[in-house]
């Protein structure tokens, strides 16, 4: 049976009747291509009618529908996926969507999957250190940028209008996102808040607990520049034993005052509950309670360590996700994405597309980690270091915390 | 005078006793094994084999010899005192270039990098370099990293050629190889996993003895009691038996956190003073109270099920011989009562060892397990062989809990219900 009548759940809840073709063996291959043309044919002229997108110029080639495994982080950060690249695409081509928020242990994962022989996941969006380990060890698939990405809509490569790094062999970075410290703005007089790295560590002048991720990632970097370090000498620091010694000694003052989390949602929580003072976050988090939740947070730009965050293909998937990829990370949709959560789109074309924000309308280039006066202390995570000394400093700083 | 021997007994077809009886006692044991056979062939799939792999996995070191085949045979018979030969590092340029087209040098990079920080970097440059190279490969390969000039890095290789390793063994009680292959301690700063090993076991032990302490009366009400009440007080202990361990647990945050019930209800009191609220989640205690509220039901149970079976009569006839309450209860009941304790308190013992949920819940830092770090190792580290070299300890240390059980009180002893 070429074609199959069936309900689709549609976004919004409601019911539409869909025609798809089945992709499984039986059939005259020439009337199914024709007939799947005509099918994806219409589709495309119905979405170009209801959504009115331009970029929907792109050609789309014989689409059979079909079921994407797409790995993500979850919580506000996928929902931002979600209306951004998903819904279009959905309305698109049909295809079901299923989302696994696995993101934090991706590479875990990927390797368990490989090593079974069987590898579920067509999408993975994960850290570019995470992305470079995995493309040495051959899980995901190198890219071809410039033939597999959309151009931008001046027809500018994607080689030259991704930003600095977002490309990597096996990577294509979607966002642009910053750890920052945050505080509750209630906790402080009103003529003494607290704006700078160096207030995080002065439990004098800004007593209170403080939440830090249980890592040594960004605590040993803050530890250092508060301490005075340049910002272009921390990662020479920590290669070495003193500059280790000196980011620990750093982190002992306020060791005691300090609540470590580990997930992502813990840090807005804690500061809403006003269980801290301070907590380190990432800033699309920390946004999202600010604008949706009001709460009377504020974000500490000062020295924030920036990094991307992007798509890579399991190996052996590039032909399953070439479509989506190519859809996800073009202009529009990067900008889009960017209406419902303050990471700064790694496209330089979509940089300038950035408008407000979809449920309150507030302007989000303030909020954007790369709007210039946030940007100017800022320091972008070395990956590199990271990948060498994690194993190492992570057992150290273990060590150091059950002293 | 000596009896004639007695014709051999015979069934009624003939076939001598002994042997008809050997034929139906061999049926029998074949219809017992084909009854249980699901149940070896679950536990051989699901059980053993994936033990047999951790244990394998815990000294497996592939990774040298497989990606960098050539250059291990070039060092074969090198001496290790000055830089190896030319032919050496031409071999380890040919493997790195080989490794970087078939893009396998990840796993080899994350193996050096475990015993030698900056290894990851080193192989990735070099390996992305490799192709542009001209010979002599020493000086051009020291050139591109100052890493291929150290002595060590080459007695690294040598000595991670060999397919299997006790580095993760070592790693997993703070010790290491140096350089030149002697044990050595790890530097204080850097010790972690012999303390949580003796603080997993000290407070599994805790844990055990507050069940104990804590379990015995109800066990001894849940026995004595008349039948309707002892009814509702075994709902009391089933219901949060059944109830969910996360639930469990997250609901001792709510109580116990410093903005919790708990604080709350003593600062209203005028207990404490509000700035002055308790710490009593994320520590030690935190572990020890949520576990043992966990674990209470797997100390009741069995001590319930010893004590239903100790007749009332023994103590009546215990008082009426003259014995005081708590004489005639330490010299009497108490001993029936062993078989009980024994059966709970290894029981709640080898549960606790292996807790990782709860101590990640509402350990904070001070009251996590070894587990705890197992996990880690294999989700976010990735060092499968550290994780499978801890659990393999691990392992080892509830086999041995087991023996020295077996040798005081005798498994047999044991009732559960």
């Amino acid at each position: 049976m070429p074609i199959a009548a069936r309900w689709m759940h549609e976004p919004d809840g409601s019911q539409v009747r869909r025609f798809s073709v089945s992709d499984g063996a039986g059939g005259d291959d020439n009337s199914k291509r024709r007939i799947s043309m005509k099918i994806s044919n219409r589709v495309v002229k119905t979405s170009i009618a209801a959504v009115g997108m331009s970029a929907l110029a792109v050609a789309v080639s014989a689409h059979a529908q079909q079921t994407l495994n797409i790995v993500s982080w979850g919580g506000a950060y996928s929902m931002s996926q979600h209306e951004a690249y998903d819904k279009p695409w959905i309305e698109k081509t049909g295809d079901k969507i299923v989302n696994i928020d696995r993101s934090g242990n991706a590479l875990a994962g990927l390797r368990a999957q490989s090593q079974a022989g069987n590898v579920t996941w067509d999408l993975v969006d994960m850290l570019p250190a995470d992305a470079m380990i995995a493309c040495d060890e051959g899980l995901i698939e190198p890219l071809d940028h410039d033939e597999l990405l959309a151009d931008a809509p001046d027809g500018t490569p994607p080689s030259e209008d991704f930003v600095e790094g977002a490309l990597g062999d096996c990577f294509v970075a979607s966002i642009v996102y910053s750890n920052i410290v945050a505080f509750n703005s209630e906790m402080f007089p009103e003529d003494a808040q607290p704006s700078t790295i160096e207030d995080v560590f002065d439990l004098e002048n800004y007593p209170g607990k403080r939440a830090l991720l249980r890592k040594p990632i960004n605590n040993m970097e803050w530890a250092l520049i508060a301490d005075g370090v340049e910002r272009d000498e921390v990662y020479a620091m920590l290669e070495t034993e003193e500059g280790v010694q000196r980011a620990f000694d750093k982190l002992d003052t306020i060791k005691d005052e300090v609540i470590w989390w580990e997930e992502g949602a813990q840090p807005p929580q804690l500061l809403a509950d006003q269980e801290v003072a301070f907590a380190s976050a990432y800033n699309g988090r920390i946004f999202n309670a600010m604008v949706t939740e009001d709460q009377p947070f504020e974000i500490i730009w000062d020295a924030q360590v920036f990094e991307l965050d992007g798509w890579v293909v399991p190996t052996g998937k590039l032909d399953k996700v070439k479509d989506y990829l190519h859809f996800a990370t073009d202009t529009q949709r990067l900008a889009d994405q960017a209406q419902y959560i303050s990471y700064g789109p790694a496209r330089l074309s979509s940089s300038e597309l950035v408008s407000t924000h979809a449920e309150t309308g507030i302007d989000m280039t303030p909020h954007m980690p790369t709007h210039e006066p946030n940007f100017a202390t800022a320091l972008q995570k070395d990956d590199l270091f990271w990948a060498d000394y994690n194993d190492e400093l992570t057992q150290r700083f273990n060590a150091w915390l059950s002293q | 005078m000596t009896q004639p021997p007695a014709a051999p007994l015979t069934t009624a077809d003939g076939v001598p006793l002994k042997v008809s009886l050997r034929r139906t006692v061999r049926r029998s044991k074949i219809k017992a094994l084909l009854l249980v056979a699901p149940l070896l062939a679950f536990l051989f799939i699901a059980f053993l084999m994936p033990l047999f792999e951790m244990l394998w996995r815990s000294v497996d070191n592939p990774e040298v010899s497989t990606h960098l085949s050539r250059t291990v045979s070039a060092l074969e018979g090198w001496n290790g005192e000055s830089l190896p030969d030319e032919a050496a590092f031409a071999a380890l340029a040919e493997d790195l270039r080989v490794g970087q087209q078939e893009r396998n040098l990840g796993l080899l990079s994350s193996r050096l990098n475990y015993e030698k920080s900056g290894m990851r970097s080193t192989i990735s440059r070099t390996a992305r370099r490799v192709g542009t190279l001209e010979p002599p490969y020493r000086e051009s390969l020291i050139e591109v990293n100052d890493t291929w000039g150290e002595l060590d890095t080459w007695k690294l290789i040598q000595r991670e050629a060999s397919p299997y390793t006790i580095s993760y063994y070592l790693a997993a009680i703070d010790r290491q190889l140096s350089p030149d292959g002697e044990i050595a301690k790890v530097p204080e700063h850097m010790q972690i996993h012999a303390t949580l090993f003796w603080r997993t076991l000290w407070m599994s032990a805790v844990i055990t003895g507050l069940t104990l302490v804590l379990g015995f009366p109800v066990a001894f009400l849940l026995a004595n009691l008349p039948t309707r009440h002892s009814n509702l007080l075994m709902i009391l202990v089933l219901l949060p038996f059944w109830t969910s361990l996360l639930v469990r647990t997250t609901t001792w945050i709510a109580i116990l956190q410093s903005q919790g019930v708990l604080n709350d209800v003593m600062v209203a009191l005028g207990v404490i003073a509000d700035e002055a609220r308790w710490q009593m989640i994320h520590n030690k205690m935190g572990t020890i109270i949520a576990m043992t509220h966990i674990l209470l039901p797997f100390m009741i149970l069995p001590l319930y099920s010893v004590m239903k079976t100790i007749p009332p009569s023994y103590m009546r006839a215990a008082r009426s011989l003259g014995g005081k309450p708590f004489l005639s209860f330490r010299r009497v009941y108490f001993p029936l009562t062993i078989p009980g304790i024994a059966a709970g308190g290894i029981l709640v013992f080898i549960l606790s060892i292996g807790y990782y949920i709860t101590p990640a819940l509402v350990g904070g830092q001070s009251g996590r397990f070894i587990t705890n770090y197992i996990a880690y190792h294999m989700q976010t580290s990735l060092n499968w062989g550290l994780a499978a070299a801890i659990a393999s300890i691990l392992l080892f240390v509830v086999i041995i809990c087991y023996l020295v059980f077996n040798r005081l009180i005798g498994v047999d002893k044991v009732k559960l219900g």
